[in-house]
């Protein structure tokens, strides 16, 4: 379903016998590969350069790094920015946020994808499934800076919506934006208009593959829309959403930098500072590289560590995981 | 025929085709509305009445924004970046991805470094030290190289090139042609289409992309359409467009804020939707592509 798993088979697939064993024999096979390499050369230099090297520099979270003495010379601290991170009130509430953010995404945007997946799964006109798939499809393709500014044009106190509930209401104009309450429902609203179209794809891509005999014997057995729904297309997207949720664990601390940054003001910035906001205000704004770094790398950390385990999990009762 | 045509069954499927049109209406509505909100002139903007259709149309506010000197230039640099960064990314993504197909030396190490970046990411202030120590701060590179390869894409395109059949490159081979010959003259050429999505989806990004450009430039001349964009709409910072509120104050003819706003949303929106048509062509398949196995 997902690269991982065509990838694990195919390096397993590859000949054993594949690495020379001695030297002459390697270098003409390089010799022999010298175009082949000189293709890799330049994406093999990016990796290494901006995604490797990066992560060696993550040594930054264990010193005092200062830009002057760079990270050769500057002093060791050991742990002592980690335990910062679970001693000062102020990440522990910002790492609170995040979780709280990641349970609502996963609680209210997780599932739609799924359900919007069934409703077109049940569509009888191929034409219409197709033309609202276009329209569902259109808002992932646009930036978060116009999603938010949308939001802001439509939700500030003299916006349409406002507008409409002093029609509907008479409701007094609420400040949307500026009131901490509103700041992650609107949040997951927004990550649902712009996502939840897109999430069908991989769900109508599983469903592709069910053979439609099986439909068709389900109506011969008598069975309603909803046992098929439940006997037939469920299982179909099993596989799927254990794997979609998976990788959703694996990103519980990443709150998507660019939506909240954007939709942070003063107003909200104790309810919506996050793990990712924290780590710009801190190590780009106020330039303490090594905290931002040590929060930045338990990030990563702990996202590591809970994409392993919940695949581990999920082979454990059954089904295939990630990898 | 999957149901049978029994009364309920009918009714769930009406009301399911109205909710889902519904759904796709709530999609289209903020677009409708901006769209002629951004057409409309102060006095009816003014006016505590909803606009559905503005009485007389005017441009007043594109009028505006394309007479800022601010505006046209982030367009500038926008296109600029847009254009060579998908280069960059197309032929850093393309040439690796065939490298990887074929059973080179290290090839299984070399797929495991692609992948193990899609679990562990080095984290913001590593890479901005990197980009940094790398003299890339305040230059246009700096939009480009850090995000050259996009790890999924490039596994997605090598699972592409996997699909074409050896016996093409075998022949090539007989003929003396070496590697260079065969990705250049047999890949290439048979990968028009899955390149043409890719650069579309490159595009987009690069397009789209806000990140990049208030973590490493500093310079508000360098500024991309995306940062103009946050400082009008989101911040409400008229002084963004510095040059034309001057000459719209001197004329005494300034458009509200809101319709400049709704009017540089859709100009920064114009090209996504103008290349939408060929993106939705191709991404059902490359996603699917991505998600078959290999």
């Amino acid at each position: 379903m997902h690269p991982f798993e065509g990838d694990g088979t195919e390096i397993q697939a590859a000949p054993v016998g594949a690495v020379p064993k001695k030297k002459g024999k390697l270098t003409a096979r390089l010799w022999r590969e010298r175009y082949l390499y000189l293709l890799l050369l330049p994406g093999l230099a990016y990796f290494i350069l901006y995604r490797y090297v990066p992560m060696l520099g993550n040594v930054i979270a264990f010193q005092d790094f200062s830009p002057f003495q760079g990270f050769l010379h500057s002093d060791w601290v050991g742990f002592a920015h980690f335990r910062k991170i679970f001693s000062d009130p102020e990440v522990v509430r910002v790492l609170g946020n995040t979780l709280l953010l990641s349970l609502l995404q996963i609680a209210f945007a997780f599932p739609i994808p799924i359900v919007l997946t069934i409703m077109l799964n049940e569509l009888r006109s191929e034409k219409y499934k197709r033309l609202l798939q276009s329209i569902l499809y259109l808002p992932h393709f646009l930036s978060w800076v116009v999603v938010i500014g949308i939001a802001t044009i439509f939700l500030k106190t003299e916006g349409l919506v406002n507008e409409v509930l002093h029609a509907l209401f008479g409701a007094e104009p609420t400040a949307f934006l500026q009131e901490p309450g509103w700041f992650m429902p609107l949040l997951v609203l927004e990550v649902i208009w712009k996502e939840a179209g897109w999430g069908t794809i991989m769900f109508l891509a599983a469903l592709s593959g069910i053979n439609p005999s099986l439909y068709e014997a389900a109506v011969v057995d008598g069975a309603s829309r909803w046992r098929q729904i439940w006997h037939i297309t469920l299982p179909g997207l099993r596989s799927t959403i254990v794997i979609l949720f998976i990788l959703r664990l694996g990103t519980v601390l990443d709150s998507g930098f660019e939506q909240v940054f954007l939709m942070l003001n003063p107003f909200t910035m104790d309810i919506g500072n996050v793990l990712d906001t924290f780590v710009y205000y801190k190590g780009i704004q106020q330039s303490d590289f090594s905290f931002g770094t040590a929060v930045g790398l338990f990030k990563s950390i702990v996202g590591l560590l809970l994409i392993l385990g919940a695949n581990k999990l999920a082979k454990k009762y059954g089904d295939q995981g990630v990898f | 025929m999957r149901h049978k045509g029994t009364l309920s069954g009918r009714l769930t499927d009406g009301l399911n085709v109205v909710l889902l049109g519904l759904l796709a209406l709530l999609m289209l509505l903020p677009f409708y509305y901006i769209f002629v909100v951004s057409f409309v002139d102060a006095k009816e903007f003014s006016s505590s009445e909803l606009i559905l259709w503005p009485k007389n149309w005017v441009s007043d506010a594109y009028d505006y924004i394309l007479s800022s000197k601010e505006f046209i230039r982030s367009m500038g640099v926008t296109i600029y970046v847009t254009a060579l960064g998908t280069l960059v990314n197309l032929v850093l993504t393309a040439t690796m991805a065939y490298a990887i197909t074929r059973n080179i030396w290290g090839q299984r190490f070399y797929v495991f470094l692609v992948l193990f970046t899609f679990i562990f990411s080095a984290g913001m202030i590593p890479t901005y030290l990197i980009v940094k120590e790398t003299g890339l701060i305040d230059s246009y590179w700096s939009l480009i190289l850090p995000s050259a390869i996009n790890p999924f894409n490039l596994i997605v395109m090598r699972q592409f090139f996997m699909g074409i059949p050896d016996e093409l490159s075998e022949a090539a081979v007989i003929d003396g042609a070496n590697d260079l010959q065969i990705f250049a003259k047999i890949i290439l050429p048979l990968s028009k289409p899955a390149i043409a999505a890719f650069g579309l989806f490159y595009a987009v990004l690069n397009w789209n992309t806000y990140f990049g450009a208030i973590l490493y430039l500093n310079d508000p001349t360098k500024w991309t359409v995306q940062v103009v964009l946050r400082q009008l709409v989101i911040l409400n910072d008229q002084d963004t467009l510095a040059s034309a509120a001057r000459d719209a104050a001197l004329a005494g003819e300034l458009p509200p804020s809101e319709t400049i706003g709704m009017a540089a949303i859709l100009l920064a929106t114009l090209p996504i939707l103008a290349v939408y048509p060929f993106l939705q062509k191709h991404f059902a398949k490359g996603v699917m592509l991505g998600s078959v196995k290999g």
